[in-house]
């Protein structure tokens, strides 16, 4: 029951694998990864209220992980149904690709309940290899070859980020003599005085700034999103952020409020994420490349949450990124339906969308709103509690940078809804959607508008979730 | 919770009026047919116009306290209600918002050929989001109105729009939303400081420090000047104007703009008191020069649709003239020329409208001399244009004449530099009179023009309605704000506080 998620994601894994020894058939294969993905979900719900410790107390199962576990297994879901012709990808391969997927996603379930350094670091580095081999799996029919250079970027990048993250796990373990996590926080809070203990927990938070796309450690996110098939950056894009906030969280709750070089580190790190993400996305012409910067600038305002060291910054925290990744998924889904044959969408391509699929179009116009941060949608409400929280710690002029950032990152968002909604069509392709894209893209609309209309709910929802670990 | 007044006639009648026009577009997402939404738009504005009328009937004109209110709870863990109510400064501009849509709606009945379902969704929206501005009690509600209402605005600027309509729209959303975003610090910093409440009437009046204050009003100018728009922040007004469709048009001019003079009144005044007194000379000398350069400019323009612009500027400036000079005369002339230019610069863009959808030209070249052609329209238009320069007999004249009056009492040279404007108005709003009624010996032939017809007739009597009435009789709507006017003023002059004192010593 505890580890039931899990199990049932590893199944699913070999369930896949057996299919793949088969003839394979991609209908087939298709229809298999998303009952998969629905049995996950399920398992996930089944679980929900599990709680208990697991192999020597390195995996805690509790509220929160088991939170995460749904959402993560929810966005799995969303992205294996936005992404479920896989066009980019080599029918061959489409049952490795669904097998990487779910161990992926194996790895990011585990890291949630991981509470010990090196069940941390194998969680992760089993989702992020399954990533590293998924990225460069798209078709190359282009002969660009520019997955390759993804995927090379993503790990040679990814693997920097681990180092550091180990070193500050050697770190940690020399100072502290244990791996439990708790127990190495703990002893950590006597130590804030000496530059190791800061060293030690910076660089274990810098391979979850990695994965969140965070300054300094974005620099994998344009090429990436841009190389990898719509699919692949979709993924890359939602879940494995959702898992770094998770342990963000995690981790940041255990530091001592008293660690104020570790609130100083971590708003330049604000700061500048906002600035890098939201001026180098106003140039951009391609739509995932400019999804990948405006992500590094929404790590920025995540980065604002955590940062108050309060309750309530980290359920703000929680309930910004769960918003950002239905928003962002709303986008992909439009992406990925715009794109006939799994190639790139430029901006461009989006002319007049409103007349070749006016569902598509609206949902890509409230999700863009959202992300810019227009009332009435969750995006509104996110960066306002964000706000309000660090406000309320006194940090007011990181809010107004953190404000001007929403005015500057309007434009490029707006000049996307303005060629979906105000110019004519190049081609009057009706782009065709499906029931299960239709119903997907409806639900998220609905959860982006209930969700910054009536955020009581998912407010209390997430306080109580972050409170099972303070 | 002494403010509040809730009328138990009427317990819901201000949500009814701000979401029926919601339901309304909701319900019309549905729905395929143009003919229908047409009527649809125009039976739910209409109807949400007759339902305000009770608004006025049952207001009670003897306090200044919020009426009609409705409090509930909204976001508990952050302390944000759904609390709305009307007093005497914004009860006139509610009755402007639900009176002016059904005649948009009239306007682009056939203005508008493409998407006319997503035309309608978004005036409804519109609608929805305006009279929520103008009602909410609650700043995060006010601030989720105000910027919500970008969306709408931008589309029907940006679908509907002329030539130039992405640049104007994409002008105008990032002008106003990058004004109002220290306004949003401002709103947290309140709510900080005023033991974690966003309810408005909670944050009016107190003693904040000098500094603080100074830092809010700059907040407040900052998103308020914009939406006015003051002289130099009204780059965004000419362009938006122009290409904004008819009904585009009007909503800017009639209710949009006021949300900016209806800011200064709400916020800046109660909030920052004594900065706004410290600050008053410069706000001031401002709208001095947006009423000489719109006059200027508005004179030199060979666009209708332009020259009605910039003489909106000049006309707001005359507003937040009103406004600054504090004194009873002043700002009650200021709240009726909100109304007056609400209505009459909207009759002015309606009527430019109507020669649009016959010509295609919004130039003053190709519209010159359809008076003999077209004797019920330009009855019409020589009314709005007298109005707009204030001709005595006409709503804009008791405006006008209180602002002076007003102004005159605060500071003479204040008022002589003012009274140039007035006359500039009279010079341009002529001109365009003049030629299009007669033109001169070079008329282009336009004998092929058909008059009004009985739609584009019923559309602008309203307007010519209250042109008059106001003109005539403005005392029961002076009855309406006098109170809430009163007591504002009386609150400013008690909370002045030391160092401002010292400060006008200095200054004067």
């Amino acid at each position: 029951m505890q580890f039931l998620p899990e199990l049932t994601l590893l199944g699913a894994g070999l369930v896949i694998f057996l299919v793949s020894l088969g003839k394979t058939n991609a209908d087939k294969i298709k229809t298999v990864a998303i009952c998969l993905g629905a049995a996950v979900f399920v398992a996930t719900l089944v679980s929900f209220r599990a709680q208990g410790h697991l192999f020597y107390d390195s995996y805690k199962i509790d509220l929160y992980s088991q939170v995460f576990k749904c959402l993560i297994a929810g966005a799995m879901f969303v992205v294996l149904i936005l992404g479920r012709k896989l066009k980019d990808i080599k029918n061959s391969v489409h049952p490795e690709y669904y097998l990487f997927l779910f161990i992926s996603v194996l790895g990011l379930m585990m890291l949630v309940s991981s509470v010990e350094l090196l069940a941390i670091f194998v969680a992760l580095e089993l989702s992020s290899f399954a990533v590293y081999i998924m990225v460069p799996m798209r078709d190359d029919s282009g002969n660009y070859r520019f997955q390759m250079e993804a995927g090379i970027k993503y790990l040679l990048f990814g693997v920097t980020a681990t180092g550091f993250m180990l070193f500050g796990m050697s770190y940690m373990f020399g100072l502290t003599g244990s791996t439990q996590l708790p127990v190495v926080m703990e002893k950590l809070s006597y130590m804030y005085d000496q530059p190791a203990a800061i060293i030690a927990i910076m660089m274990v938070l810098a391979g979850f700034f990695y994965k969140l796309a965070l300054f300094p450690f974005h620099f994998w996110v344009p090429d990436v999103y841009e190389g990898a098939s719509n699919e692949t950056t979709a993924f890359i894009a939602s879940v494995p952020k959702l898992a770094a906030v998770a342990l963000l969280i995690r981790i940041v709750s255990m530091v001592n409020g008293e660690g104020q070089i570790i609130v100083n580190i971590l708003m330049v790190c604000a700061v500048l994420s906002m600035f890098y993400g939201n001026l180098s996305a106003l140039v951009q012409t391609d739509v995932k490349r400019m999804l990948g910067f405006s992500g590094i600038a929404h790590a920025g305002f995540v980065l604002l949450g955590i940062l108050t060291f309060q309750l309530s910054g980290y359920a703000n925290a929680l309930y910004y990124i769960i918003g950002y990744v239905v928003m962002n998924l709303a986008c992909f889904l439009v992406i990925c339906s715009i794109s006939n044959n799994g190639e790139n969408v430029q901006i461009c391509d989006l002319n007049g969308l409103h007349k070749r699929s006016p569902l598509l179009a609206i949902t890509l116009a409230v999700a863009l709103f959202a992300l810019a941060g227009i009332p009435p949608f969750v995006g509104f409400m996110g960066k306002f509690m964000l706000l309000t929280g660090a406000l309320k710690q006194g940090y007011l002029f990181l809010v107004i940078l953190a404000a001007i950032n929403t005015a500057i990152a309007i434009f490029y968002y707006l000049s996307v809804v303005r060629v979906t909604f105000c110019s004519d069509p190049d081609n009057n392709n009706p782009v065709i959607s499906g029931i299960f894209t239709n119903t997907t893209s409806i639900v998220l609309l609905l959860i982006i508008v209930i969700m910054g209309v009536a955020p009581q709910g998912f407010i209390n929802f997430a306080t109580s979730a972050v409170q099972s670990i303070m | 919770m002494d403010q509040l007044l809730i009328n138990p006639n009427y317990p819901h009648i201000l949500s009814t009026l701000v979401f029926l026009p919601l339901a309304g577009a909701l319900l019309l997402l549905f729905v395929k047919n143009e003919f229908f939404a047409r009527y649809w738009a125009l039976g739910i504005t209409a109807l949400t116009a007759i339902l305000s009328i009770p608004l006025v009937s049952a207001f009670d004109t003897t306090s200044s306290k919020f009426q009609f209110v409705e409090q509930y709870k909204w976001v508990d863990s952050l302390n944000i209600q759904y609390v709305i109510g009307v007093d005497g400064i914004s009860i006139l501009l509610v009755m402007l918002t639900t009176f002016i849509m059904p005649l948009c709606v009239l306007a682009s009945w056939s203005y508008i050929k493409t998407r006319v379902q997503t035309f309608m969704i978004c005036l409804m929206i519109m609608e929805t989001a305006m009279l929520g501005v103008f009602m909410a009690l609650d700043f995060v509600l006010f601030y989720i109105l105000w910027e919500a209402m970008l969306i709408p605005m931008y589309l029907l600027i940006g679908i509907w729009g002329g030539p130039r309509k992405i640049y104007a729209s994409i002008k105008f959303f990032l002008y106003t939303l990058a004004g109002s975003i220290m306004l949003l610090v401002g709103i947290i910093w309140l709510y900080k400081t005023n033991n974690y409440s966003f309810f408005i009437p909670d944050m009016m009046w107190k003693n904040y420090s000098l500094t603080a204050q100074i830092y809010l009003f700059f907040a407040f100018f900052l998103a308020f000047a914009i939406k006015v728009p003051m002289f130099p922040f009204h780059t965004w007004l000419p362009a938006a104007h122009v290409e904004a469709p008819t009904a585009g048009s009007v909503i800017l001019a009639s209710v949009l703009l006021k949300m900016g003079t209806y800011g200064f009144l709400r916020f800046a005044l109660p909030i920052t008191p004594e900065a706004t007194t410290l600050l008053m000379p410069y706000v001031l000398w401002l709208s001095i020069a947006g009423i000489i350069y719109g006059g200027f400019t508005a004179l030199a323009q060979q666009d209708m649709k332009k020259l009605i612009a910039y003489s909106s500027v000049g006309h707001m400036g005359f507003v937040t003239l009103g406004i600054f000079v504090m004194n009873i005369e002043g700002m009650e002339g200021s709240i009726l020329q909100m109304i007056n230019h609400g209505i009459t610069t909207g009759a002015l863009f309606l009527c430019v409208g109507m020669i649009y959808e016959r010509t295609h030209s919004r130039e003053l070249r190709s519209a010159t001399g359809v008076g003999k052609y077209m004797p019920i329209y330009v009855t019409f238009l020589a009314f709005f244009s007298l109005s707009s320069f204030g001709f005595p007999g006409t709503n804009s004249f008791v405006g006008e004449f209180m602002i002076l009056a007003g102004t005159f009492k605060h500071n003479i040279s204040l008022a002589l530099a003012a009274i140039p404007g007035a006359v500039l108005a009279a010079a341009y709003m002529l001109r365009m009179l003049q030629k299009i009624v007669w033109g001169g010996t070079d008329n282009p032939d336009q004998s092929w023009l058909n008059d009004l017809n009985l739609r584009e007739i019923i559309t602008l009597c309203p307007f010519l309605f209250f042109v008059f009435w106001i003109g005539l009789g403005p005392q029961p709507f002076i009855d309406l704000i006098h109170i809430s006017v009163v007591n504002l003023l009386d609150q400013f002059h008690a909370h002045q506080g030391q160092a401002v004192a010292a400060a006008e010593l200095i200054l004067h």
